[in-house]
């Protein structure tokens, strides 16, 4: 029952979001705002997390790769293939959710509590619109390129790691990578960071938004938040998979 | 004018105010008094539209604000401006464009006319110019009413309500917003509903004053006439301060000079 009264709320939410905003200059004006803190703001999370996971990555799949029958290129080619069927989008987006996710929910919930959404909604504000619309743009826009450079900089992290440590040569790895590239991999991952993205922006902004005490629930709703986000992204994940292939 | 008709509001089957009927006059300062947890922000955020109410009738100016579609209510809410209790000024807006917000969203003026609105209301509440550029983080707790009143007043609302203006300031302070509150009903000629427990509030601005208890309405009348009351509950509301006793005694047996 439970279950169902937040799904439904959740969606009446989203529909007041969508509704037609009182000013579309001052909501463009935030909607560049919330690109650059939501959005551009994480580049250097995802460039960090990105180079240690494609580090990560080539080392694994060289250990698991050392018999000689096996070409040294198949390194490069799996590390490439791991970070865009799933890592630079799924587990991009799990951390995106963690990031993105808490931020959006301790804000909406500190502005509720604080009573600076009554006070939108006294002056004749769609709050909802006002306040979620603008992030879930930004942060639907920014994820596509958000998983692009995370499986750039993903690359670079095994090209760096696998020579270093002996792994693989740098040849042979990027051979690898080049080597029976399927570009629908690359369209299969945006369509799901898209998703994601849609995920992190709206869970993360009902639990702020419907926060009801102090302090500690806004910290609770953040992380109820984020599991949740967390979960969805899975769940999605499975689905588009099955849907997708 | 504001006119309420035998609203009342519940919470999960709980009643919190039950079978309340006033009317806050235009020009004055009305004030609701009673004890924390009588349901006065209750019924505040029920006039305002904050809250549902369970039945009732709430009326603007002889516009009934409980029949009317979201889109007139949220027509009728740009003619309202609130000072909440923590001020609720935008974190992520400095004080002069926390006044100017509702000027952006609403209105087709230039800048010019802008800012000049926004240093009017700044100057009325007395807000140097040192601090429009300041965050609401940067100023005091009594600074951030002020600022709030100037922002709610931004758009020359007939209707302007306050929840608990004093609450957290210094008497000093709590006088000063008072004075202002009162001011800017008195100049701008406009329907102030103010929500509070504060005594000092009440014999300084109070034109007109309900109290609740219990969620009840239990008295309406003057600040003159709430010394003089028989309602027991609200006696035992006014006295808990003995200065007001002790007003009231001067009042009856005025000293011989």
């Amino acid at each position: 029952m439970n279950f169902f009264f937040h799904i439904g709320r959740y969606f009446s939410l989203l529909a007041r979001a969508f509704s037609r905003p009182e000013r579309w200059r001052i909501y463009v004006r935030k909607l560049f705002k919330e690109i650059e803190s939501l959005g551009i703001d994480s580049v250097g999370i995802v460039a960090v997390i990105s180079i240690f996971m494609g580090g990560i990555i080539t080392l694994q799949v060289a250990y698991n790769l050392q018999n000689p029958l096996f070409p040294k290129h198949l390194i490069g080619l799996g590390n490439r293939d791991t970070l865009l069927l799933e890592f630079s989008s799924t587990i991009m987006g799990l951390i995106m959710a963690g990031k993105i996710g808490s931020n959006i929910a301790s804000e909406l919930g500190s502005m509720r509590v604080t009573e600076q959404i009554d006070s939108l909604e006294i002056m004749g504000v769609n709050s909802a619109a006002y306040l979620i619309l603008p992030k879930i743009i930004a942060v639907v826009f920014m994820f596509p390129f958000l998983y692009i450079l995370s499986v750039f900089f993903g690359l670079i992290g095994g090209l760096i790691v696998g020579p270093a440590v002996g792994a693989v040569t740098a040849t042979d790895y990027i051979n690898g990578i080049q080597h029976t590239f399927v570009p629908y991999y690359v369209f299969f991952s945006l369509i799901k960071s898209l998703f994601f993205g849609f995920l992190v922006a709206t869970i993360p902004s009902y639990f702020g938004y419907y926060v009801e005490g102090g302090a500690f629930e806004v910290g609770a709703a953040s992380t109820r938040a984020v599991v949740n986000t967390n979960i969805m992204i899975l769940v999605f994940d499975l689905i588009l998979t099955q849907l997708l292939f | 004018m504001i006119r309420i008709e035998s609203l009342y509001k519940s919470f999960d089957g709980k009643p919190v105010l039950n079978d309340i009927t006033t009317e806050f006059l235009k020009g004055q300062t009305n004030l609701i008094i009673g004890r924390s947890g009588s349901g006065k922000t209750v019924l505040l955020k029920s006039i305002v539209g904050l809250l549902e109410i369970d039945k009732g009738n709430i009326f603007y100016d002889n516009r009934n604000f409980t029949t009317m579609k979201q889109e007139d209510r949220k027509l009728l809410r740009k003619e309202m401006g609130m000072v909440f209790q923590g001020g609720a000024l935008f974190d992520s807006l400095t004080v002069e464009q926390n006044v100017r917000f509702p000027l952006d969203m609403f209105t087709y003026q230039t800048a010019g006319e802008k800012q000049k609105r926004v240093d009017y209301c700044l100057e009325r509440v007395n807000i140097s110019k040192d601090a429009h550029k300041l965050s609401p983080s940067e100023i005091s707790g009594g600074m951030k009413k002020r600022v709030a009143i100037a922002r709610a007043i931004s758009l020359n609302p007939p209707y302007l309500f306050c929840d608990e203006p004093n609450s957290g300031l210094d008497p000093e302070t709590s006088k000063v917003i008072d004075e202002l509150i009162h001011g800017i009903t008195v100049d701008l000629d406009i329907t102030t509903v103010v929500n509070t427990h504060d005594m000092n509030s009440v014999m300084e601005i109070g034109d007109k004053i309900l109290f609740i208890s219990e969620g009840k309405m239990e008295w309406e009348g003057t600040k003159t006439d709430i010394l003089y009351t028989t309602n027991q509950k609200l006696q035992e509301f006014v006295f808990a301060n003995r200065q007001y006793k002790e007003m009231r005694d001067e009042r009856k047996n005025p000293k011989p000079d």
